[in-house]
């Protein structure tokens, strides 16, 4: 074997180890259209939020009444919206990537996206136990700017265990959520950028260059 | 073991072996069953590299059970890092050689 072509045998194997160590390491089936799918959710999502919202100062407005009871029911409206958006984004990118790692004749749920599914839940756990906290005192104005930071983490975490062009979506969430934090008045719109155009945009790129 | 003149390990000659070191050289651990799906070979031909690789002291074998179920992982031993490390760099060599 290697008396014949030793080089070209030696670059062939090089070749291999590196294809299987990549393979082994990463979970590659994350599909682009999972963040497409994820980004719609989230745009939907943001503008019943801004309906609820709208209702909400609109009704003010004209009764110039704001009784704690209204503000309460708001509150749990918002929250509604923000869990049937997250689980309405889970299922349907989790599809979509089931669907091409089906395609691809690969398990889903091997010990890489186990890897990567933990260090994806670590920041985003620390995250909602962060913003829950800061929830007791009020602090509604940095929600938004919270998601989206530890969200940036979370993905510039787990792209060493998947496709590792997601590192590039992680800092331009965490880029917003920082410029959020100095215009908080506007979370809503820098919530429904991040988690729906950047998400849109993140997944269209990534669906030209690996699934088209 | 090892070929004189090229420095290349005869054991890594097999495309599975050398398979099962690579991914074995980047995690920690591996079960048998992710390692034949990564390899996209049968369990006879794989059990049959795995026990050359182990009488090599190349790897270490660990049983153990998840439930009812057996769950055999595997990991690298010290030995068989550094035989892995000297196969690649008598490779790289060879190409180096004749450019």
């Amino acid at each position: 074997m290697q008396e014949n072509q030793p080089t070209e045998t030696s670059l062939e194997d090089l070749k291999d180890i590196r294809r299987i160590m990549e393979r082994s390491t990463r979970f590659i089936s994350l599909s682009g259209l999972s963040g497409v799918a994820a980004g719609v959710c989230a745009l939907i999502g943001a503008y019943a939020g801004y309906r609820v919202l709208d209702n909400y100062y609109g009704s003010y407005n004209s009764s110039g009444l704001f009784s704690g009871d209204d503000f309460s029911q708001l509150k749990i409206k918002m929250a509604v919206v923000g869990i049937i958006t997250f689980i309405a984004a889970f299922i349907s990118s989790y599809y979509l990537t089931w669907r091409k790692a089906k395609r691809q004749g690969l398990p889903v749920w091997d010990h890489t996206s186990k890897r990567l599914a933990w260090n994806m839940i670590v920041p985003l756990i620390t995250g909602g136990a962060f913003i829950l906290g800061m929830l007791r005192y009020d602090a509604w104005l940095f929600v938004a700017p919270a998601c989206l930071v530890f969200y940036g983490l979370a993905l510039v975490n787990a792209s060493k265990y998947t496709l590792s062009d997601i590192r590039y979506l992680g800092y331009c969430e965490i880029v917003l959520g920082i410029l959020n934090m100095m215009y908080p008045g506007y979370g809503l719109w820098f919530w429904a950028a991040g988690f729906g155009v950047l998400h849109i945009i993140y997944g269209t790129i990534m669906w030209m260059k690996y699934e088209k | 073991m090892k070929n004189p003149i090229t420095g290349l390990n005869k054991v890594f000659e097999s495309r599975i072996r050398l398979g099962v070191m690579s991914v074995l050289m980047v995690n920690e651990e591996i079960n048998f069953n992710d390692l034949k799906q990564l390899l996209q070979v049968t369990d006879g031909n794989l059990a049959t590299h795995l026990v050359n690789l182990e009488e090599n002291g190349y790897i270490k074998v660990q049983k153990g059970f998840i439930g009812k179920k057996t769950n055999t992982t595997y990991m690298i031993t010290r030995a068989g890092e550094k035989a892995f490390a000297e196969h690649i760099a008598a490779l790289e060599n060879m190409i180096k050689g004749v450019k």
